[in-house]
């Protein structure tokens, strides 16, 4: 294992995630001899698709899926080329001089980057209904991470709900490993089939297309889907029922859990912090980096690759880590033999094929993302919608000003769970877009570290004089 | 909530506030409360009110629990160690602890 | 609040600037029956009232300009009523204390110059007489049971507060809200003039006119006040703030650079760099920032920082405030300081009712004109 203090003063690539875009970036650049660290903050690699993948307790292949499996190969490359692999590293801080700052088992550290490649994937999109703080709620997500890191399948009466390929899967993946649901609450709106199906002819190519379908048809024969339109998780100390309603009126169903899922958006934390510029992306209703056709973003020598970059999948991950790491040797090595990008690209362009379809297909319901009353926006510090609804009619026109004021924000999870929910409902209560809105602005440690972790970095006499007087 | 698949991973004693819960190996401290049917690992510091882990990937904060004296650490990424001693987090956390 | 102007609005004063200056004053002048306007930048503007320490401190002012220590004071001692009168009006606790405050020390060289800074300060003629004591290790011990052994003494001034500064900004934007001004975000004031005996201030979205204008804008005011035949020369300075998760209460007194909110987050900081980039932040610093901290209270160090930040100082040349009234355009005032948590008290009760009345009482604010930059020049 590798320990802070085993760890070189600088690298020519640091590799940020080790998902299937980390993993696959570190890979490339280290064969073509460039020296290479990858840190992931998980006890393995893999990544969220990937999770557990050297690891798992789970055996039987069937129930994870093949695709699952290909991680495989990706884990033992990396692991082969020669890259320094480090888990268990959390990155705090990453600036624009390509300063990055790590800890591991306790101890901070900062190294140099001759390019930084931020691999740090996705999250699930935030899921604000009543009730979705109690004990019992979890992300699907969630569930699928115990399953592959711990195969720990879902046991009691158990509700998934919401919308998107992921939810599907899971639902899949736990009925095939002999898990309980009792209910799919589908949230997708119909009239998304609408906007879809203009897209339809590209996704029929793309390979999302057959596992999509076989997927629905393995699930729809085995669980009972309801639309619903609004959704509301009840109880005191935990969660007991579900109640939601659809078409056929409000119906309530107990649960010992309930798992949310609408999506995933890009894991902006470590890029806004380095100060990449971001944009808002109105089909994936996300914010994404702005970046060059090598991945390459508004701050000079670092890339974001994989579903940070956007969202398009695990194998678009692995593809846009090559693209990226290709990148970062010819700048760092302009004599080292790459491979070819040509067919990186053709591949990557086929993974993207359906990307429009199932964007449009699964774009959350306004009532899913815009929550009203005492439903809470922040979770970390208890601040509720209409706090946020009311402080924008007050005048406060953006994310900084509402975290001054309320809080939101700046809890530890420093805006994951809330960050989009603020922009779009300060969007919508000022009649604007959340481009217009824009962002919180994130200042490191986008991780927490400890206090005696950031005492114990270098100082130089001028930043003590900063400071002593 | 959640049950084990037939699982030949190595058992590992934990204690959670004081009482032994058999995890296995490769569980993070958040996995293994919710093999345990732990219901909750904390309460807030803002409201009081009790949360359990709901990302298992790092990004909630809702994991929150003190294992081994030191407090506020993020459960679903700490793997499980034989006598871990992890303690549910009731509200603000203890400056020293 | 009204957030959009509408044609025909007439406003007695605007205040240029939605910082805590620009939003204090235009508190005290709304109760003063005025009708105020108050423009602002939009989210992303520099603002120290964003990145700020939350003092309400006494200790060390006044060291090159006698009567500030006074005009401090003053505020200080107006902090109580001040937030009495926030909570009637909102319902928000800013939550004001005034425990005395603590200026610790980690070697008997920091302690000899704290001492000689207080010397200094106490001996110059005509300083208002107010305590400072100097402490050992064993009586700030004794206060503050959890300093470490580093810590070699400090200063302590009965005088010395804070405040919820996030929620005292919050707080006066509802007030104001409440009291019906008008409060316009992302209308940055490009140029001001004054034709037929009024005040034209234009911005991105058209023109707004007002009796008197009050110049709140920060550092900004370096650019705006000469416009109305003012001056604001100013120097801004870089802090950078450090702040941790919340903790149970252990810290009864706010210390210069380490205090516990009453959320129970600490905040550690008072750093002090030429630097007028507010997105830059130097790691060093905090960690100099941090090293200190524990040292001064070991307990903290297994704690976790959430968030660092930095924030521009409104910073005037001598580091002064700048109360200013114009000669050449009459009703055209400046409202500048750093310390504007600590002045709040004073631009809401005591600035403002003067702007409102449209003079300036030369007996309270004349040593703050920024004319006294010229009297230095010519001695
Ligand atoms: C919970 C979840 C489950 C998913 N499951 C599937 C699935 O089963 N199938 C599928 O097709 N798609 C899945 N996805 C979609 C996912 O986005 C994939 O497309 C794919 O994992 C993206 O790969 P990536 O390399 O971009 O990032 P990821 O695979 O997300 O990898 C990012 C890695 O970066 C690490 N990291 C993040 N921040 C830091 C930091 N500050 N310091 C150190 N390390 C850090 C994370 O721990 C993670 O290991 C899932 C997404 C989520 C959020
Ligand atoms: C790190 C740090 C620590 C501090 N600690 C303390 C402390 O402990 N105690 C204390 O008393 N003080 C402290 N201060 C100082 C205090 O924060 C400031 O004095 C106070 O916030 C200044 O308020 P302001 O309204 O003048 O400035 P700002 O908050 O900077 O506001 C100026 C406003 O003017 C607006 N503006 C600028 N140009 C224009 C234009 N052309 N048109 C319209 N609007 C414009 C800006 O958008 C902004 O909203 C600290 C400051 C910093 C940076
Ligand atoms: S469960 Fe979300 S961070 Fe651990």
């Amino acid at each position: 294992m590798t320990a802070a203090a085993d760890l070189a003063p600088s690298y020519e690539l640091v590799v940020i995630g080790g998902g299937p875009a980390g993993l696959a970036a570190a890979a490339l650049a280290a064969r073509a001899g460039v020296s290479t660290v990858l840190f992931d903050e998980n006890p393995g690699v893999g990544g969220q698709i990937y999770r557990a993948i050297t690891s798992t307790p789970v055996r039987s292949r069937a129930i994870l899926g093949e695709d699952y499996w290909d991680g495989a190969a990706l884990a033992d490359e990396a692991k082969a080329s020669g890259a320094l692999i480090v888990n268990g590293a959390t990155v705090w801080s990453l600036d624009r001089q390509r300063l990055v700052g790590v800890s591991l088992g306790g101890k901070a550290r900062l190294i140099e980057a001759g390019r930084v490649i931020i691999a740090t994937g996705s999250q699930e999109r935030p899921f604000p209904i009543p009730g979705w703080t109690l004990p019992g709620v979890m992300t699907a997500g969630a569930a699928q991470t115990a399953l592959k890191a711990q195969g720990l399948v879902v046991g009691g009466r158990t509700v998934l709900a919401g919308s998107g390929p992921l939810l599907w899967l899971l639902a899949a993946q736990t009925l095939r490993a002999g898990g309980r649901i009792d209910a799919i609450l589908d949230t997708t709106p119909r009239r998304n089939w609408l906007q879809a199906m203009l897209h339809l002819p590209d996704f029929a190519l793309s390979p999302y297309f057959a596992k999509g379908l076989a997927l629905l048809r393995e699930v729809r024969a085995k669980v009972p889907v309801h639309r619903a339109a609004t959704i509301e998780a009840v109880g005191t100390d935990r969660v007991r029922e579900v109640v939601f309603s659809g078409a056929g009126g409000t119906r309530r169903l107990p649960v010992d859990l309930l798992l949310l899922h609408q999506g995933v958006v890009p894991n902006v934390n470590l890029a806004n912090a380095a100060g990449v510029a971001h944009v808002w992306n109105d089909r994936q209703l996300c914010f994404v980096p702005v970046l060059d056709a090598e991945f390459g973003s508004s701050v000079p020598g670092i890339a974001v690759a994989g579903d940070g970059a956007g969202i398009a999948g695990g194998t678009a991950a692995a593809e846009r880590g090559r693209i990226a790491a290709i990148a970062a040797v010819r700048a760092l090595k302009p004599q080292a033999a790459v491979p070819d990008t040509q067919a990186i690209r053709q591949r990557l362009q086929r993974e993207e094929m359906g990307r429009a379809f199932l964007d449009c297909l699964n774009r959350p319901a306004d009532s899913f993302r815009l929550p009203e009353g005492d439903t809470i926006a922040c979770r970390c510090e208890e601040v509720t919608a209409k706090q946020v609804r009311e402080t924008a009619q007050m005048g406060c026109e953006g994310p900084n000003q509402m975290k001054a004021f309320l809080r939101c924000g700046m809890g530890p999870c420093q805006g994951r769970l809330c960050g989009l929910t603020v922009t779009e409902l300060i969007a919508a209560e000022r009649k604007t877009t959340p481009d217009e809105v824009g962002y919180y602005r994130l200042r490191p440690p986008v991780k927490p570290i400890t206090l005696a972790e950031l005492a114990s970095l270098p100082i130089s006499e001028a930043e003590r004089k900063a400071v002593e007087r | 909530m959640f049950k084990r698949l037939a699982d030949s991973s190595p058992a590992i004693a934990i204690s959670v506030d004081g009482k032994t819960v058999t995890a296995r190996a490769g569980d993070t401290v958040a996995a293994a409360l919710l093999a345990a049917g732990i219901d909750h690992c904390r309460t807030t510091p803002v409201t009081g009110a009790p949360r359990a882990p709901y990302c298992l990937m790092g990004v909630c904060f809702d994991c929150l629990v003190t294992v081994d004296g030191v407090g506020s650490r993020q459960g679903c990424l700490i793997p499980v160690r034989e006598g871990m001693k992890v303690e549910t987090q009731l509200g603000r956390r203890e400056a020293g602890r | 609040m009204a957030t959009e102007a509408r044609a025909g609005d007439e406003f007695d004063v605007a205040v240029v600037g939605g910082g805590l200056v620009g939003v204090a004053t235009a508190w005290g002048l709304s109760r003063e029956g005025c009708r105020v306007v108050i423009l602002d930048e939009g989210d992303r503007a520099v603002r120290a009232s964003r990145g700020n320490f939350a003092l309400v401190w006494v200790q060390s002012k006044g060291l090159g300009l006698a009567p500030y220590a006074g005009w401090t004071i003053r505020s200080s001692n107006a902090w109580r009523g001040f937030s009495d009168l926030l909570k009637q009006e909102t319902g928000l606790d800013v939550s004001f204390q005034r425990p005395g405050g603590f200026h610790l020390c980690l070697s008997e060289k920091e302690l000899e110059a704290r001492a000689n800074v207080l010397k200094r300060l106490h001996n110059q003629p005509g300083i208002v007489d107010y305590k400072t004591e100097i402490l050992t290790h064993d009586q700030v011990k004794a206060m503050l049971p959890d300093i470490g052994p580093e810590v070699v003494g400090g200063s302590f001034c009965p005088l010395d507060g804070h405040v919820n500064s996030l929620r005292l900004f919050r707080t006066l934007h509802a007030a104001l809200n409440a009291r019906g001004v008008t409060y316009l975000p992302s209308h940055r004031v490009d140029a001001i003039t004054k034709e037929a005996g009024e005040f034209r201030l234009a911005t991105p979205y058209g023109e707004i006119r007002a009796a008197k204008v009050a110049l709140a804008a920060g550092n900004a005011n370096m650019r705006l006040a000469p416009m109305v035949g003012l001056e604001a020369p100013m120097r801004p300075e870089r802090g950078q703030i450090v702040v941790t998760e919340r903790l149970r209460p252990f810290l009864n007194h706010p210390v210069v650079t380490l205090r516990q909110t009453d959320e129970g987050t600490v905040m550690i900081g008072d750093s002090k760099e030429e630097s007028v980039d507010p997105s830059g932040l130097t790691i060093g610093v905090s960690a100099t920032e941090a090293e200190r901290a524990v040292r001064q209270f070991p307990l903290l160090a297994n704690v976790n920082v959430v968030r660092t930040w930095s924030a521009i100082r409104v910073m005037t040349q001598d580091g002064f405030p700048i109360y200013d009234e114009s000669q050449t355009h009459p009703g055209a005032f400046t409202v500048c300081c750093h310390s504007g948590v600590t002045l709040a008290a004073n631009h809401a009760l005591t600035i403002a009712p003067m702007i409102a009345r449209g003079a300036l009482d030369a007996s309270l604010v004349a040593p703050f004109s920024a004319r006294r930059f010229h009297v230095q020049e010519a001695g």
